[in-house]
């Protein structure tokens, strides 16, 4: 290792040094809204230095602890992007905690730092180490609103958590014990040169891989690991359900992708494996979503279980990556594309039931009545989030959808396809409902929803890129192909 | 590069809603002088390009106004529009439909704003069915529809509205993901999206078998067209649509099933057309009586002249899978003619309920004497709905009929043909049944105040019954174009 190597890590130390800057000025200023703005400040510097290395090519740093390539830089971006929409967007959040700002934007800043590693780290430790860096700080960001259903939330958060980071721990054993390697290009190189092919020959690995799966799973929230999303998302304040449920689940593809492409991703009889086993749960994991979506109330419960969904059809891009011959990179590119479309619709709809819960003090659905007529900008953005998530144009949903589905098709998996559109199909009616009361019904009370100007900005720019994905996605999709194709370096 | 006159009659309607949407606090009238003013515009482009239009023999199956950008070269997607004799008889269609369905909204109170928005939104999207020549071009205008008319429907709708426009959209999605699932296992198949390219598709060695992708996308089409037994969202959609929404409903978003069918179903797998033809004649024989005898039994007039439709698309069906030469043309045609009659008769039904809030067929009774304007258009319409010579029924039914009947390559079509024909008589008993119990009979005294039409809706009804006259009295205006379209696919099938 060199000193100079640290140069690769900027966007992650800069961003480490904002965070405990914003920690130092809490103490001495009054005027809160300073913070926000050194957390933006952060995340651009941050983003600046990621942005300067995209396009080297990909090369493993600190003793092949951790890899620089574009796609590390990818999910990097697409988090600093996640957070400073987040940190926008709590601006009208953050008067419920007032004494505690400082700390919510720091938290916010390290567990980016976290989760940053995670997409970047190449070796088991490394990912593990990171993991939990975001895991933690995320534990204290959920029960920050103290009360009874936020503290609820972020125990069961923590608890599950550690569950989680024990099966994964176990499946990491496992692998290590069986290949005598924690890197993951160590890893590969072994399982390709192994004597006897077969998993069952194999009964360790195939354990292993299937505890890593499992723990990797409870970050993606797929079946049958899905069980915290609502309680947890509907106790947590609204920014950072937010922020799980995109920038959380975005490191937790990104992990889920380099572990399993890049160290488990040849020879076949491997790959093939997994690949069903992600086809299979991704099934299940859509079609629990959907299902249950339909019966919730409550905005936040809905938008939990429709994340589910969500991840279900992202991992149709798993399963494709698996099931995938040769040099086809279709599933890869397919998922990072998915993976942008779901992050700008997600937060353009949490940001706009910030507003709206905010002024109307509740996430049940039928208190939404009428918004279109007290709130019409609002109800528009979340209207066009929603019809996105459904996946219709003109919006990025349905271009996502294509992509993703179409890769799936070409690498034999049209069965699981048909279950996906069928569960779009369904999806429909829960979104739609939400759309329909808004604009339907006769509002319950007067007034206007007022909004901050750095709201109004997050929201704007979600749904901006919600139509652009939608409308002219071909630079989108060089991006997603450009960052595909170094992976597994 | 020539103007681009397609993607300016496809994005006219846009521009106007942009306007619309743009302007602060507009007043009513200005917002309905900007959407009629848009979709003039767009309906006087769509003439030109009729006018325009090569007829010579030596352009047939050249696909005319071709327009071609890369769009998403990552999965070979273009942004193409072009037409032939097949689309631009639906193009003119629903641009003409577009301006009257601004005028027959004029008295629309609710939100006129959203609603003009989202009337040009659903006349652009239909507009760029017709005209896409790519196959996720073709799909993104197809889901495009149905935010618009999900909204027409359930916010300006009556009745149960909300379930109404909820049954819309599920159907039509089931629909359009089977359709989905066709057009990527086509992409796959021929690395295609070209309508194009792909007519008369051969591969040796298919993703999935040819008939397989042929249902697929056939199933989407059916849903839309209506197909029985597919057509159960039709009633509830058309009888809970604002008027408006049921014109261009029936009028152009049904024309896109039978577009559909003939554009991509029969002209890329003619050979497993021709070989499920039978079964789908069936199908068209079953949704022509079905509908016809469902009609009868009918209370809600809204609902009598929504169930007349499925009926009336079962000829366009019948029509598509005899496979001769004159019954495409007669289907393309009775796809027109459909659209302007039908809309012309649910827009008489907004204009009778508007005036009396009622559409009982047992509580209406002896309006000619209040409304001498409308009963005789209504009869019009009507008769021309059951085939009279002279209206552009006749026409289309009559050369659907004939060219069904002479059709050599589907196996006891003569038998089915008149059975079909049968239909016909039906059609007679429900309109004429439906108008003695509206407009005859002894006149009531609630409706002795009723005005009769006003002069935004005589000029509305009029240009209907105009082009009905027109193409009823020379259809050739109408064949001579829609010929250029048939032929080459009628040359797909004889090889």
């Amino acid at each position: 290792m060199t000193v100079g190597e640290l140069r690769f890590l900027t966007p992650e130390l800069s961003l480490l040094g904002f965070a405990l800057v914003v920690i130092l000025v809490d103490l001495f200023v009054k005027q809160k809204k300073v913070l926000a703005g050194l957390s933006i400040a952060g995340i651009v510097v941050s983003a600046g230095f990621a942005v300067s290395m995209w396009g080297t090519p990909g090369e493993a740093i600190f003793y092949r602890m951790m890899a620089v390539d574009n796609f590390a830089l990818f999910f990097k971006l697409l988090l600093l992007a996640a957070a400073g929409l987040i940190i926008l967007a709590s601006q009208d959040y953050v008067s419920k905690f007032e004494r505690f700002q400082g700390e919510y934007y720091a938290l916010v800043l390290i567990s980016a730092v976290g989760m940053m590693l995670l997409v970047a780290a190449a070796d088991l430790i490394a990912i593990y180490v990171a993991l939990e860096l975001s895991g933690i700080s995320l534990y204290v960001l959920v029960t920050f609103l103290k009360d009874k259903k936020s503290t609820e939330a972020g125990l069961k958060y923590l608890l599950l958590g550690a569950v989680a980071s024990a099966v994964l721990l176990y499946g990491m054993a496992l692998v290590f014990g069986f290949t005598g390697r924690t890197c993951l290009m160590c890893i590969s190189e072994y399982v390709k040169g192994m004597p006897g092919a077969g998993l069952l020959n194999n009964p360790a690995l195939l354990l292993g891989m299937v505890l890593l799966a499992a723990g990797f799973g409870f970050k993606i929230a797929c079946f049958p690991f899905q069980m915290w999303v609502p309680d947890v998302y509907e106790g947590a304040p609204t920014p950072i359900t937010a922020y799980l449920s995109v920038a959380s689940k975005a490191a937790g593809f990104a992990v889920v992708l380099r572990v399993f492409f890049a160290a488990l991703g040849s020879p076949e009889w491997l790959s093939l494996n997994w690949g069903m086993l992600f086809a299979v749960l991704s099934a299940i994991t859509m079609t629990v979503g959907n299902v249950v979506a339909i019966l919730q109330s409550n905005i936040k419960r809905m938008l939990g279980y429709s994340s589910i969904a969500q991840a279900g059809y992202l991992m149709v891009g798993l399963a494709t990556v698996g099931m995938a011959v040769g040099d086809d990179a279709v599933g890869q590119s397919g998922l990072l594309f998915f993976l942008m479309s779901y992050a700008v619709t997600n937060l353009g709809a949490f940001i706009a039931v910030i507003a709206i819960s905010n002024k109307i003090k509740s996430d049940e659905i039928n208190d939404y009545t009428g918004m279109g007529k007290r709130a019409p900008l609002l109800a528009l953005a979340l209207s066009l989030c929603l019809v996105s998530l459904i996946g219709l144009p003109p919006t990025a949903g349905l271009i996502a959808k294509i992509y993703i589905f179409s890769g799936a098709v070409q690498n034999g998996l049209l069965w699981l396809v048909i279950i996906a559109v069928i569960n779009s199909c369904i999806s429909a009616f829960y979104y739609l409902r939400v759309v329909k009361v808004m604009w339907t019904g006769a509002p319950k009370a007067a007034g206007k929803v007022p909004s901050s100007w750095a709201l109004r900005i997050a929201l704007a720019f979600c749904c901006l890129f919600v139509l652009l994905l939608g409308v002219i996605p071909a630079g989108f999709v060089s991006i997603a192909e450009a960052a595909v194709r170094i992976l597994g370096s | 590069m020539n103007f681009p006159y397609l993607s300016t009659i496809v994005f006219l309607p846009v521009v106007g809603l942009i306007v619309i949407a743009l302007l602060p606090k507009p007043e009513q009238r200005t917002i309905k002088l900007i959407s009629l003013i848009f979709a003039l515009a767009s309906f006087a482009l769509s003439i030109a390009v009729f006018c325009l239009f090569d007829r010579s023999a030596g352009v047939i199956g050249q696909i005319q106004f071709q327009e071609r950008l890369s769009w998403i070269p990552a999965i070979n997607a273009f942004y193409h529009l072009g037409v032939d004799g097949l689309s631009l008889p639906l193009v003119i269609l629903m641009t003409f439909l577009g301006v009257l369905a601004v005028l027959v909204s004029w008295n629309v109170q609710l939100r006129p704003k959203e609603y003009f928005i989202w009337l040009l939104f659903l006349e652009a999207s239909i507009l760029g069915v017709f005209c896409s020549l790519d196959l996720v071009l073709f799909f993104l205008f197809w889901e495009l529809e149905l935010i618009p008319m999900y909204f027409l429907i359930s916010i300006w709708g009556g009745g149960r509205k909300e379930y109404s426009a909820m049954k819309y959209v599920i159907y039509t999605l089931v629909g359009s993901a089977m359709m989905l699932a066709g057009i990527l296992s086509i992409y796959f198949t021929t690395g295609s999206l070209s309508m194009m390219e792909l007519a008369g598709l051969t591969v040796a060695k298919p993703f999935i078998p040819l008939a397989a992708m042929f249902f697929l996308l056939l199933v989407g089409f059916a849903i839309k067209l209506p197909m029985f037994p597919l057509h159960t969202w039709l009633p509830d959609a058309h009888t809970d649509a604002p008027t408006a929404a049921s014109v261009v409903l029936a009028g152009a978003l049904l024309k896109m099933g039978g577009y559909g069918m003939i554009r991509l179903c029969v002209t890329i797998f003619p050979v497993v057309a021709l070989q499920y033809a039978p079964l789908l004649v069936v199908l068209a024989i079953v949704s022509v009586l079905y509908g016809a005898a469902v009609t009868l039994r009918q209370k809600d007039l809204k609902r009598l002249i929504a169930y007349s439709s499925v009926s009336h698309m079962g000829y366009v069906l019948l029509g598509i899978f005899a496979l001769s030469e004159v019954s495409l043309t007669g289907a393309t045609l009775q796809m027109f003619s459909h659209g302007i009659i039908t809309g012309l008769l649910f827009a008489m039904v907004g204009l009778v309920y508007d005036k009396t809030h009622e559409r009982n067929l047992d509580k209406l009774g002896g309006l000619a004497r209040q409304m001498p304007v409308i009963v005789v258009v209504f009869s019009i319409a009507g008769l021309a709905s059951l085939g009279l010579p002279g209206t552009s029924g006749f026409a289309a039914e009559f050369i659907t009929f004939v060219g069904s009947y002479s059709s050599t390559v589907v196996e006891g079509i003569r038998l089915y043909t008149i059975l079909g024909v049968f239909g016909i008589v039906l059609t007679a008993g429900y309109i004429l049944w439906m108008l003695q119990r509206v407009f005859y009979g002894p006149p009531l005294e609630k409706f002795k105040d009723v005005p009769d039409a006003n002069n935004v809706e005589k000029v509305c009804i009029f240009s209907f019954v105009a082009a009905i006259m027109l193409v009823g009295i020379y259809p050739a205006i109408l064949t001579n174009v829609i010929k250029l379209g048939v032929e080459p696919i009628i040359r797909l099938i004889g090889s």
